[in-house]
């Protein structure tokens, strides 16, 4: 049997890489409670994120933290365009195509990636990257109790911008019933859009959280979407709590995975608690209907 | 009937010739590759295109009529066909199963095409993991070419046997769309509460159309090892299959018979003329792919066999004009 120190410092660790998790299936169902759709884009678009960090920390010089906001406000209006300008008029308002444009513009980004970086493995130094807080039976990093830390906050702001804006308001309004919301004067199309914004801002936010610890490949995105997949499932489609709670435990899940059946087989546990999910309980923990 | 198949004989008739006017390697390996991608894509078209049910993770059977051929030969010694053969069936056994469990819940949608994603997943984590499978260093066919062993010094011999698949498939499902069953496979796709409410048996429907369409993407992963004498996990379970499964239906007509062929022919022949002319940037002919399949659905939602029937009705207008 393993020590309960070790199984606590891998529960800790999970919570922190859960936080990460958070931050880009926040996006994902936010982005699913408003246009029921899957958004397969989502990993490119982190990728894309990350070497937006990347570059403005190589190229300008600018800290990770420091480009978290001007990236973001970036991505937000890059995913307003897009959703705009290209999603919304090539779909022809059919669910089934807005799966299949985002699929689309995942394998385009990607790949323009790899044209542009080549397929190397590229990461950042920065003098904080292995600071770490001694607990006495284990060490944090730093970096990642920041990124812990900014992924609660961000949670919290989404809600309060749901709950408390107009603009959030408008935002469920459209989730709930888009005619409806149409004809009490709702601009739709905008409502997508600044959905589709700000799921490509909080995965902008999560980009550069990860950037001072994790590397970037033009695929790098990939493995977190689908770890997002399990999460927005596991909470509940549309589900904003859902997908935090979700987040937490899919990174404690993976944490002690990791730890009992080895790396390779890490990430096993959340795909069968996925696929269980789906066969016994689509609706998830918080979603209300399938 | 020779409505009905005439198109079809003609056009594999027609491919059948090419190696006989043309013999340069690159140019048989392109079209080879080209048709076990068409033939992965005519199964999935079979649940995707008539049944209407959207998979994202076809590679689940290509990757498991790909390890059943590799394995059971690397192994057991069992012979190259009858691999072949049990491969097939395996991969439809594979497809009844993630059938199943998946239609039983009711799952439909987006919904399907997640929990399909995450079965190919969990079959790549696996393969990659068993020493079994030859975990990450992949597993090779041994080299012992003669036809006993489904092994062909000559690039066509892979040309006629792919083509013959490809050609009976193709067939098969214009047989299919005229019969019973696939008016009930219509009917699903169109409305599936309303087929159930006329008394369709939409569950059994379902499952013997995702267990075809695994079973004939099933035999394009076993061709694949066939011909190449390699896989590992991400080539048998990897993403790329299944997207390159479902794109080619789409961009070719999703639903018609012709439709995966002709997707399959027009995305890697873009491919290999953009490799051609920028060669030397990598993933910028999977740009282009991107681009194709956004482009088709926004201005043309029933792909390449839409556009063929637009034109021939514009043509057909000015001859009675």
């Amino acid at each position: 049997m393993l020590a309960p120190d070790i199984i606590l410092a891998a529960v800790l660790n999970g919570l922190m890489t859960g936080s990460i998790y958070a931050l880009v299936a926040l996006g994902l169902t936010l982005v699913y409670g408003v246009l029921h759709i899957i958004n397969f884009a989502h990993g490119a678009t982190l990728t894309a994120a990350m070497f937006a960090a990347y570059v403005a920390q190589t190229a300008l010089g600018i800290d990770p933290y420091l480009a978290l906001l001007p990236v973001t406000l970036l991505f937000f209006v890059l995913g307003y365009a897009v959703q705009r300008f290209v999603i919304g008029p090539a779909s022809h308002g059919e669910d089934r195509n807005i799966l299949l444009v985002t699929l689309g513009l995942s394998i385009v980004i990607e790949n323009a990636m790899l044209a542009i970086f080549r397929s190397d493995t590229r990461s950042i130094d920065v003098p904080y990257a292995f600071e770490s807080i001694d607990l006495g039976f284990t060490f944090l990093a730093v970096p990642r109790v920041a990124a812990f830390g900014v992924a609660l906050i961000v949670a919290l702001l989404l809600g309060f911008l749901l709950r408390a804006t107009d603009t959030g308001r408008a935002i469920r309004a459209v989730a709930r019933e888009k005619t409806g919301a149409a004809l009490a004067g709702i601009d739709v199309p905008h409502i997508y859009a600044v959905t589709f914004g700000l799921g490509a801002a909080s995965v902008a936010i999560a980009a550069c959280l990860l950037m001072p610890t994790f590397y970037v490949t033009p695929r790098a995105g990939n493995a977190f979407v689908l770890v997002a997949f399990t999460i927005v499932v596991l909470g509940g489609m549309g589900s904003i709590p859902g997908a935090l709670l979700g987040a937490l435990f899919i990174g404690v899940v993976e944490s002690l995975c990791g730890l009992f059946l080895g790396e390779s087989l890490g990430q096993i546990g959340i795909f069968l608690i996925f696929i269980l999910v789906l066969l016994v309980k689509p609706t998830g923990l918080f979603g209300a209907r399938a | 009937m020779i409505r009905a198949y005439g198109p079809a004989i003609v056009l594999i008739a027609a491919a059948a010739l090419v190696p006989f006017a043309i013999t340069a390697n690159t140019v048989l390996n392109f079209i080879v590759f080209a048709l076990i991608i068409a033939l992965a894509a005519q199964g999935w078209n079979v649940l995707g295109g008539l049944a209407g049910q959207f998979s994202f993770g076809h590679a689940a059977f290509f990757g498991s009529g790909a390890y059943t051929t590799a394995l059971l030969q690397t192994h057991w010694g069992v012979n190259a066909w009858v691999a072949f053969a049990l491969s097939i069936l395996l991969a439809g056994a594979v497809g009844w199963i993630i059938g199943f469990l998946s239609f039983r819940s009711g799952l439909r949608g987006s919904y399907f095409a997640l929990v399909t994603l995450a079965f190919a997943e969990v079959l790549r984590i696996l393969a990659n993991a068993s020493t079994f499978t030859g975990g990450a260093a992949g597993t090779l066919v041994k080299l012992d070419m003669g036809p006993a062993n489904f092994q062909f010094a000559s690039r066509a011999a892979f040309v006629w046997i792919a083509l013959a698949l490809v050609g009976f498939v193709l067939i098969a499902t214009i047989a299919i769309m005229r019969s019973r069953f696939g008016a009930w496979l219509t009917a699903v796709r169109e409305n599936e509460d309303a087929a159930r409410a006329l008394g369709v048996d939409t569950l059994a429907v379902k499952l013997k159309a995702i267990t075809l369409s695994a079973a004939i993407t099933g035999a394009a992963g076993a061709l694949y090892v066939q011909y190449y004498l390699y896989l590992d996990a991400s080539i048998a379970y990897g993403p790329w299959i299944s997207i390159e499964a479902l794109v080619a239906p789409i961009v070719g007509g999703i639903g018609t018979a012709f439709g995966p062929i002709l997707g399959a022919a027009a995305l890697h022949g873009f491919g290999e003329l953009t490799k051609l002319f920028a060669g030397g940037i990598p993933g910028i002919d999977l740009v282009l792919y991107g681009l194709l399949l956004i482009a088709t659905i926004a201005f043309a939602p029933d792909g390449i066999m839409g556009l063929l029937k637009r034109l021939a009705s514009v043509f057909d207008r000015r001859r009675t004009r």
